[in-house]
């Protein structure tokens, strides 16, 4: 087991390194707004063999053929989406470097908007209860005190 | 013979870090002066071993001692020298045994700081330090031992890793580690602070310069590490939202904002639970880093050497201190009693909204790190988040942070005069429109939006000038008084202005990445390519071979559109013999703050195929992060951090608008 996990990081590393050169000029469309299409589209989509690398990037062959496969749909005559929905048919959506927006990519994508929401909240109670008059007031020693008087009168003509 | 000794030094590191974890915490509290000192103590002594187990290591690695199983397998005899040394940290033993180095560094730096730390916070965070030196020596102790022997010893070792064969890995783990590292103390101060149950102002000022220079070495570390990516994978990417990219940048994230926190706590005693919470966050998202490379949970390009019973051991001690760490928060943080009052726009308001968007930022990387592992765990889906999910959540959040960062430095403490602060910014404002305006003129193609990210990257480095500039010269100042003025105002200060003038920059940067080119051909010697404004003629291709790889060389001649020379460069394409395995050089020229980028790609029929890049002001998105780091270290260096008991100054300050 142990064994075979090393045999696969192993492999999955000397992928890695080689996958300096991704879109052979052989590939490339003689037309240049599909080829810029395609570009943007193989930049979205995982490498599969690779470690998080889109088929843009990667130099392993199942990349390539990922390529040839979106460029071959692309001279079809489909669009973005279709390209995307045809390899999403065949790979799963592991393939998408985008998750899609759905019930299962919910949390992720709303994620953002949750935590600033949940951090203004908390802001804003914080603020309240500001307001109201605390009778609490920090107990110091008196040696503390002076010296958080010096600090005070050191800093607090700074900047 | 001197390897047993750096094992058994490593050994008795973990008896006296035992020590030091019960001892001094123990003297605190029961206000016993001799047994706070044993802090201080320990922590020479410790470091003195672990330093001691490091030079021994890395003596093995440089007389290529081969019947140590870490060198066979990570080092070669016929290795350049600073290779051989760098190689004691390119794989997991040793880089583990140089995050304990560290660890020991900056508890003895702390243990040295008795003048500028009360004797209970140090004896404490000494304490609480001791505690994380022993969860890691045990680690390395029982899973991660790089002294283990071999037998029968080989005759040659199976080189390193031939990615990390370059001057980066001299540079960019260490100064990580000791970002990483270095966040620890602001933990063991948290912690110190909950144990007594009392934080003040003297707290903050304890704790700042040393996020401070935490902070600073996160920032170069990450940058310099981006710089690397960039010339050594060949595509010429800087960032790719990589697991353990964003595992450094989730500490980064959270060490910023601390940063900023600290500052109102030093200034208005306000946000004292929050900051406390902070700095055992970005400490725990450090550990959540280590954890992350080292398990294997996660692939990524730096997964090297991953096991999953180390693994599980990681996530021991990740449970030990960030579970820790928070129940003691949950526990004690009721007693901190809250700080000074502010109105909304004011510098604490302004530092409580850059406070929520770095937060944010961080939660975000964090969970789209994370959420494919709960997913597929949760409902067995397998999903990726990638670099679009993480560009568009984190820009989006960045957008308002860059906005609002000149404003919130021109707003005064308490009360703030927002109309008076957009005044003072109108040059700002205005010169960042001309900026936009002479983009959209000048420059040719790319999208729409590049230009307005110049806008906003001129906007926040001008913003930082402003700082400055706004603080010495007034209607009718002398211009000498304006600048001695200028002189005279404090590091913190002038580290400030000099981080934020970096954020400009570094976003001036990354706008000007719309504008590259990428050209993809064939090309056999005497072939000439188009690369922006140059043409680059392939000269020759020349093989070599060199002590432990072969090569071939492409050899272009740059020249200009009038024809002159703009110099040569070389793209190599290297064969490492003892791995069989290939790596890419990428030829660069630099031309001003702007790069040529070359790699070499496969022998194709009738020719080689040849990837050429040009990349305009490429060189600004590291220029900033050196200012921010150099920022970072100036501010470090200001007085009232250096000195130990506050003292009156002698001559009265001038007045200053804060």
């Amino acid at each position: 087991m142990i064994r075979a996990l090393r045999a696969a990081l192993l492999a999955a590393l000397l992928a890695w390194p080689a996958s300096v050169f991704a879109v052979q000029p052989d590939e490339v469309l003689p037309d240049p707004a599909l080829e810029t299409r395609a570009r943007s589209l193989s930049a979205e989509l995982r490498c599969l063999v690779c470690q998080n690398q889109s088929i843009d990037d990667s130099d392993a062959p199942l990349a390539r053929d990922l390529r040839l496969l979106v460029r071959e749909r692309l001279k079809a005559g489909d669009t973005d989406a279709a390209v995307r929905g045809f390899v999403v048919a065949r790979y799963g959506e592991f393939v998408l470097l985008r998750p899609p927006f759905g019930a299962h990519t919910l949390l992720l994508w709303l994620a953002p908007a949750l935590l600033g929401a949940a951090g203004l909240f908390g802001v804003w109670r914080l603020a309240r209860r500001r307001a109201e008059p605390s009778a609490e007031d920090a107990v110091l020693t008196p040696q503390e005190r002076a010296e958080l008087a010096a600090a005070g009168a050191e800093t607090s003509d700074r900047g | 013979m001197l390897i047993e000794a750096g094992h058994y030094a490593l050994v008795l590191a973990l008896a006296v870090c035992i020590v030091q974890t019960i001892v001094p915490v123990w003297g605190a509290r029961r206000d016993d002066a001799a047994l706070m000192e044993m802090g201080a103590a320990c922590a020479l002594a410790s470091f003195a071993c672990v330093a001691f187990s490091f030079v021994a290591l890395s003596h093995a690695y440089l007389v290529s001692d081969f019947s140590i199983r870490n060198v066979v397998e990570n080092s070669h005899s016929q290795k350049p020298l600073i290779y051989k040394l760098t190689g004691v940290w390119g794989n997991h033993e040793g880089s583990m045994l140089l995050w304990v180095l560290v660890l020991t560094v900056f508890a003895a730096l702390v243990a040295l700081s008795r003048r500028s730390l009360p004797a209970r916070l140090r004896a404490n965070a000494l304490g609480v330090q001791g505690a994380i030196a022993v969860a890691f020596l045990l680690f390395v102790l029982v899973t991660s031992n790089p002294f283990s022997r071999l037998s029968p010893a080989p005759f040659e070792g199976r080189d390193l890793n031939p990615i990390l064969q370059d001057p980066g890995l001299a540079i960019h783990p260490p100064l990580l580690y000791i970002g990483y590292v270095g966040l620890s103390i602001a933990f063991a101060f948290a912690l110190a602070a909950l144990i007594e149950g009392r934080i003040d102002a003297v707290w903050a000022r304890a704790v700042r310069p040393w996020t401070l220079a935490a902070w600073a070495f996160l920032t170069l570390g990450i940058s310099m590490g981006s710089y690397w990516a960039y010339y050594e994978l060949g595509w010429g990417g800087f960032w790719f939202w990589d697991p353990v990219e964003n595992a450094s940048l989730m500490p980064w994230l959270a060490a910023t904002a601390l940063l900023h926190s600290v500052v109102v706590m030093e200034r208005r005693e306000a946000l004292k639970v929050w900051t406390i919470f902070l700095a055992i966050l970005a400490f725990s998202l450090s550990l959540v880093g280590t954890f992350l490379v080292r398990s294997g949970v996660l692939t990524s390009v730096h997964a090297f050497a991953t096991d999953p019973g180390r693994g599980a051991f990681i996530l021991g001690i990740l449970t030990v201190f960030i579970g820790g760490g928070l129940a003691l928060f949950a526990w004690r943080a009721p007693l901190l009693r809250q700080g000074g009052l502010f109105a909304p726009i004011s510098r604490e308001g302004a530092l409580v909204v850059n406070n929520l968007l770095f937060s944010t930022a961080c939660g975000t990387v964090l969970i789209g790190t994370l959420y494919p592992l709960a997913l597929e765990a949760a409902i067995g889906a397998k999903i990726s988040v990638g670099p679009p999910f993480f560009n568009l959540t984190v820009g989006a959040i960045a957008l308002p942070l860059l906005l609002l960062l000149p404003f919130g430095q021109q707003l005064a403490w308490k009360r703030g005069d927002a109309l008076g602060a957009a005044q003072r910014l109108m040059a700002a404002f205005a010169l960042a429109i001309v900026a936009v305006l002479a983009t959209f003129a000048f420059a040719r193609g790319g999208p729409v939006l590049a230009p307005i990210g110049v806008g906003i990257g001129a906007f926040v480095a001008i913003g930082a000038v402003v700082e400055i500039s706004g603080r010495a010269f007034g209607r009718g100042v002398p211009l000498r008084v304006a600048l001695s003025r200028a002189l005279g105002l404090p590091r913190s200060a002038w580290g400030t202005a000099a981080a934020h003038f970096g954020v400009g920059v570094t976003v001036l940067g990354l706008a000007a990445a719309a504008w590259g080119t990428e050209t993809l051909v064939v090309m056999k010697p005497g072939d000439r390519a188009s690369v922006g404004p140059y043409v680059a003629t392939l000269e020759r291709v020349v093989p070599r071979s060199l002590a432990n790889y072969r090569e071939d060389v492409g050899v272009f001649a740059l020249t200009r559109a009038d024809g002159t020379s703009a110099g040569t460069l070389d793209a190599s394409k290297r064969l490492y013999l003892t791995r069989n395995m290939p790596t890419t050089e990428a030829g660069i020229r630099t031309v001003g703050l702007s790069q040529i980028y070359v790699s070499l790609g496969e022998a194709e029929p009738g020719g080689i195929g040849v990837r050429l890049y040009y990349k305009p002001f490429v060189l600004l998105i590291w220029i900033g992060s050196l200012f921010m780091a150099a920022g970072g270290f100036w501010a470090m260096t200001d007085r009232r951090f250096r000195v130990g008991a506050p003292v009156r100054a002698a001559v009265p300050q001038r007045e200053a608008r804060a």
